[in-house]
């Protein structure tokens, strides 16, 4: 086992994602406490002037057409032989559509074990310890692994993305396994339509969550934006139930907003919506449970019912 | 076609969590379960799948609380054939690795085409179980899957990144497939057909498999998070907290 970290780099549509920056630039760090390299690996077609751009200590990439969208099987059988190879003390992924994929595979298929939804990661004499959000940000874990290599998947947004961007050059590599004959394939990008309103160019949001309840509750709160200049937004069981358009939700599967005025009502504030409005400019949330995690990050709060003050708004407006 | 969803109770995020004595981990007697929510999407793509491609779904689940006959029989009033719970001496807070290594070998020997998991649950540590069931049956698995169609021995679904981009894979069958959302909103069975049910039908019980090895991280402590900030919180009654909110808004030149 050596003491590298391998991390691997994501992209979307042609841009690599800031998570991939995010990581390399928390490698770069654990990498000086623990004595090992930052061995990035980047997976993609046409890439290769984007993957130069890592503060690694080596940049792996392997350009193949196959590889220019995220195939499941793809990165999890390349990533498993460059694990091998390369015998990593550290895995890093992003907690994204793609890390989820593959890290509990790896952990699996390699004997490695895995910690998710990592937030806060360090290394403590000779231990990996990490940080990780439950319970929808109401819990956090603190873990150490007993293991000499370990697999972590990280959460957007955790870590500054400027510390991992460098210039790198690339070392291209040849597939370590055969591409062709998966059992999973790509077969095409949809990209969202372009909604009724565009909610990450509004200057006011008022956005809605489970709590509202059901259709009466949005279009109360849909008064009550109408009231304030505002429009309405939505977490994703909103959208899910198809109380609000898709394109109305926030977070990580969804848009990010930073307006001027995010007032939530009824929205308990997981790690996955915080993903989408935690740089909002003026947070206001309205939730009955005073434990609820958005108490942690917005600047004003209150524990009251929101139809409550959602009437009492709209009658003082 | 074959179809096995996975279906897992989590401690109710609604309510307050009190952790135990130690500071370990929740303490598992003092909170409510409830069904994972994405379980919930995974069933019902199940059985739209289905309705419209013909075959059987069975839910599946460990019960680690003794508690999930309810789930089964609300999965069989939804739709579900054949409902088997995995029992055994358990702990609630047993890990993934452990749950993943019971529920492959039960599924094993069912010969799926499909097997769905909700795309996680919002209580463990180390990963979802969804991958590593894909792994241990040596099947492909696409999660964040926001809708699934089967034809000819592929699984078309459609998988979510950030900013509402989604990718259509195809995936041969048999595979494992993580639910973010059905194609629908989930249906609701009333209460009078599940009490029905739960007379009549039979779950099935399959012993847990011996344990392997654990998942090899030793959770130290669970807290609430550190706050790194602290919303000023409002007081008074609605009309109060309306009047300051206006203030706010006013004061920073958003009315
Ligand atoms: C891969 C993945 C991607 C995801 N992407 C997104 C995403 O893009 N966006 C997103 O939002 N989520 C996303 N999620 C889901 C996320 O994990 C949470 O489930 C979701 O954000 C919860 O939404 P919510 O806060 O509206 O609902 P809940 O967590 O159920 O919260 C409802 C809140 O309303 C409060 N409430 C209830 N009634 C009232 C009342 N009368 N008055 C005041 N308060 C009340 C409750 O106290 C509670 O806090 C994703 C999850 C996964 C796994
Ligand atoms: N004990 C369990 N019994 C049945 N299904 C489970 C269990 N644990 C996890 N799953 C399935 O795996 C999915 C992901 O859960 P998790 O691995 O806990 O994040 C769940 O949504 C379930 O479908």
């Amino acid at each position: 086992m050596s003491n590298d970290i391998l991390v691997i780099a994501e992209h979307l549509d042609g841009r690599i994602a800031d998570i991939s920056f995010e990581m390399v630039g928390k490698a770069r760090e654990l990498a000086a406490a623990l004595g090992g390299q930052v061995i990035v690996l980047a997976l993609g077609s046409g890439l290769q002037a984007q993957a130069g751009g890592f503060a690694s200590h080596t940049t792996l990439y392997l350009d193949d057409p196959l590889l220019a969208h995220y195939n499941p099987q793809a990165y999890q059988q390349v990533i498993a032989a460059l694990a091998a190879a390369h015998s990593p003390r550290l895995i890093m992924l992003g907690y994204t559509s793609i890390g989820m994929d593959v890290a509990a595979w790896l952990s699996v298929k390699t004997g490695r074990p895995c910690i998710a939804y990592v937030n806060d990661i360090a290394v403590e004499q000779d231990a990996i310890v990490t940080r990780s959000q439950l319970y929808g940000g109401k819990m956090s874990a603190e873990s150490a692994t007993r293991a000499d290599s370990l697999i972590v998947t990280l959460m957007a947004g955790a870590f500054a993305a400027d510390a991992g961007r460098g210039a790198t050059p690339i070392q291209p590599i040849a597939a370590p396994v055969p591409l062709a004959g998966l059992r999973t394939r790509f077969t095409g990008l949809l990209k969202p339509e372009a909604g009724d309103v565009d909610i990450t160019t509004q200057e006011k949001l008022v956005a809605v969550g489970r709590g509202v309840g059901g259709e009466d509750g949005v279009a109360l709160a849909t008064e009550l934006a109408e009231a304030l200049g505002a429009v309405v937004a939505a977490s994703r069981p909103v959208t899910d139930a198809g109380w609000l358009p898709k394109t109305r939700q926030v977070g990580k599967s969804g848009l990010t907003v930073r307006p001027k005025l995010y007032l939530m009502l009824g929205i308990s504030g997981a790690p996955e919506h915080l993903e989408g409005m935690k740089d909002a400019e003026l947070i206001i949330a309205i939730n009955s449970d005073e434990n609820a995690p958005i108490f942690n990050v917005a600047h004003y709060g209150a524990t009251q019912d929101l139809f409550e003050v959602a009437e009492a708004l709209l009658e003082a407006l | 076609m074959n179809i096995v969803v996975a279906l897992k109770q989590i401690p109710s995020m609604a309510d307050e969590l009190p952790l135990n004595a130690q500071g370990s981990n929740l303490d598992f007697d003092e909170v409510d379960f409830v069904l994972n929510e994405f379980d919930e999407h995974a069933l019902e793509q199940a059985v739209l799948v289905k309705e419209k491609s013909g075959g059987a779904v069975t839910a599946l689940g460990v019960d680690l609380i003794e508690a999930l006959d309810d789930v089964l029989y609300t999965a069989l009033a939804k739709g579900a054939d054949k409902a088997i719970k995995i029992v055994g001496d358990f702990e609630p807070g047993a890990d993934s690795h452990t749950q993943a290594a019971w529920l492959a070998a039960v599924i094993r020997d069912l010969s799926p085409d499909l097997v769905l998991t909700g795309v996680q649950a919002a209580n463990d540590l180390d990963g979802q179980i969804g991958p590593m069931l894909a792994a241990h049956l040596d099947l492909p698995y696409v999660g964040v899957v926001t809708g699934l169609e089967v034809a000819q021995g592929v699984a078309k679904v459609h998988k979510e990144f950030a900013g509402g981009v989604v990718a259509d894979i195809e995936v041969d069958l048999p595979c494992v497939a993580g639910i973010q959302a059905a194609a629908k909103p989930p249906r609701y069975a009333p209460i009078s057909k599940i009490r029905q049910i739960a007379k009549t039908a039979q779950i099935a019980e399959a012993e847990a498999a011996a344990a392997g090895p654990d998942a090899g991280v030793t959770l130290r402590r669970m807290a609430k998070p550190v706050a790194t900030g602290r919303a000023d919180m409002l007081a008074g009654d609605a009309k109060q907290v309306a009047a300051k909110i206006i203030d706010i808004l006013t004061e920073r030149g958003l009315l």
